[in-house]
């Protein structure tokens, strides 16, 4: 256990941690401001994945693919969207379906093959685990802090819109919204379109991350993208009031998580174990309110 | 103002818990007609209300409100000519949402929203000042969350933003009471100044009998998913519960429950 090879690994859990915080914005935005679990991200996340591998080595400009991925990502998100609002199936299930089908669809977009390398020594990537600890701007860490704020403050401005004004009111209180004009199925549909092409877009980056587009690559993501809520929300929710620090504070969350999973296999924790530990902790994490209201109510009946 | 042409609706129709909530409802508000309604539970006073808003389609006749036909429009956009206030009061506002945002949502009903910003500070002035009628000191806590707001409060916010738009058609579904009496007379002493300044058409359910008959210029009370009285003008101003329980048992044709109607 030398704590030299904890440190090497650190800026990579970090990089990850961004990368990841990007997806879990996306998740945010379904999950705290539409009030909703949308499980279509697991699939989405590996079609911007995906798309941007194939496109990157068809020659595609890595903007452009990047640009293409989140494309992707709200097309997934309209056909969630669609099977919840038109054909009326639950949204939970409608995520599910469209994951279920996404599967299919990213082996077709891989070429029928599980996976593709994407090796930055061949393409001219946005990012790369290779430079994690380089000490340039090809820095992974600093390209995607930039690019979480960047996509923070494009999120910040658009939920102060009138638009985005408009589907926060859609996930507080759909009867209200409806009353006031709101078309609060529209706004679903485009609240799930806008969340998996964030989705998508942060599996375009971490295609290029970690070198290659896997099919399986979104396995667990939503797990990952609610630890990385909650784990911001418990950390900062006192401290970040603001919306874009709420936002912010996702990202950190997410960072704090690939961090602490860093340190656990450091001391030693198999690989295989920890989707078991991710699954455990955030359970814990979402019965915390429960359980603690449930305190609260029985010290409140006992006085 | 509004014309409701022989509606019914029967929800759940062919199962078990079929339920025809509306036989034949036909009633005409002319512009400037505030109309108290009364009846028993399941006489089908909400169902009438909200088939007015488009919560859902009905299953004959159909709704004019100021001369457009409504009856196939979506909820949505039937808000444009609608202002709505409703029992509980969580449902009529945003709570995660602050008390100038849930304003500016109001605001823009029956208009389209873009990628302006959501609030100007010309309107914040605005509602200042719009709040500042209310009495309760909302002006200085307008990005306050709506959830800390306490239930008189929510109610009299969506009140005014019901009216912050002229509505052509103001509905009230018993929207005082889960107030305590003392914030329910308040709110409803608000709602007959603002009507009456404004001078809107309003149609508002109540469980007492004695604000139907003080309040408005017209009485309309419902049976069994139909309208059994309709009083309006002097007659309803001379108007007594004794009357009105009269009305009933002559419309209805049975003994009336007075416990029943009666809350209070």
């Amino acid at each position: 256990m030398e704590i030299v090879k904890l440190f090497n690994a650190l800026p990579g859990a970090v990089s990850q941690g961004l990368i990841w915080g990007l997806m879990a914005i996306g998740v945010y935005i379904t999950y705290r401001i539409l009030d909703t679990s949308d499980l279509t991200v697991d699939g989405s996340i590996a079609t911007g994945g995906a798309v941007a591998a194939i496109l990157i080595i068809n020659g595609w400009n890595v903007w452009a693919a990047l640009l293409a991925a989140f494309v992707a990502g709200m097309i997934a998100g309209f056909v969630t969207g669609m099977f919840h609002t038109c054909f009326g199936i639950p949204a939970i299930l409608s995520g599910i379906l469209t994951q279920l089908a996404l599967y299919s669809i990213n082996l077709r977009i891989l070429g029928n093959k599980a996976n593709v390398a994407l090796s930055v020594n061949k393409y001219n990537l946005l990012v790369s685990s290779r430079n994690a600890r380089s000490l340039a701007l090809n820095n992974p860490i600093l390209i995607l802090a930039l690019f979480t704020i960047g996509l923070i403050a494009l999120l910040y401005w658009f939920f102060g819109t009138e638009l985005g004004a408009s589907l926060r009111a859609t996930g507080a209180n759909r009867n209200m919204s409806r009353a006031q004009g709101i078309n609060t199925d529209k706004n679903v549909v485009l609240s799930l379109m806008l969340a998996n092409g964030i989705v998508s877009l942060a599996g375009a980056l971490l295609a290029q991350f970690q070198g290659f587009a896997d099919v399986s690559m979104g396995r667990g993501a939503i797990v990952i993208g609610l630890a990385a809520v909650i784990i911001g929300e418990v950390v900062f929710s006192k401290v970040f009031l603001n919306f874009g620090l709420k936002l912010l504070a996702v990202s950190i969350g997410a960072i704090l998580y690939y961090c602490v999973i860093q340190v656990v296999l450091w001391l030693g924790l198999n690989t295989n174990d920890l989707k078991l530990l991710t699954a455990l902790v955030v359970a814990i994490f979402l019965a915390t309110p429960h359980w603690r209201a449930k305190y609260m109510a029985k010290k409140k009946g006992g006085a | 103002m509004l014309k409701i042409n022989h509606i019914a609706k029967t929800f759940n129709p062919g199962l078990i818990t079929e339920k025809t909530a509306l036989v034949d409802v036909d009633l005409h508000l002319n512009p400037g007609d505030f109309a108290t309604v009364i009846g028993g539970n399941g006489a089908g006073k909400s169902t009438m209300l909200n088939a007015v808003a488009g919560v859902f389609p009905v299953d004959k006749g159909s709704i004019e409100i100021d001369g457009v036909d409504v009856t196939h429009l979506p909820e949505y956009k039937r808000a444009k000519y609608l202002g709505r206030v409703f029992q509980d009061p969580m449902t009529g506002t945003a709570a995660s949402m602050q008390i100038e945002e849930n304003m500016a949502l109001a605001m823009r009903r029956g208009k389209k929203r873009g990628l302006r910003w959501g609030i100007s500070s010309m309107e914040r002035e605005m509602y200042r000042e719009q709040l500042h009628t209310l009495g309760l000191g909302l002006e200085d806590r307008m990005q306050s969350k709506v959830g800390l707001l306490s239930g008189g409060q929510r109610q009299a916010l969506t009140l005014l933003m019901a009216t912050l738009r002229t509505p052509k058609l103001l509905l009230l579904d018993e929207h005082t009471a889960a107030l305590d009496p003392k914030t329910a007379a308040k709110v409803l002493e608000l709602s007959d100044r603002i009507i009456r300044e404004q001078k809107l058409t309003a149609l508002m359910i109540t469980h007492n009998m004695q604000d139907a008959i003080d309040l408005g210029n017209r009485l309309i009370m419902m049976h069994e998913g139909r309208i059994v009285v309709d009083v309006s003008g002097e007659e309803k101003k001379k108007l007594t519960r004794n009357d009105l329980l009269g009305l009933f048992e002559q419309a209805a044709g049975q003994q009336l429950n007075s416990d029943k109607l009666l809350l209070s």
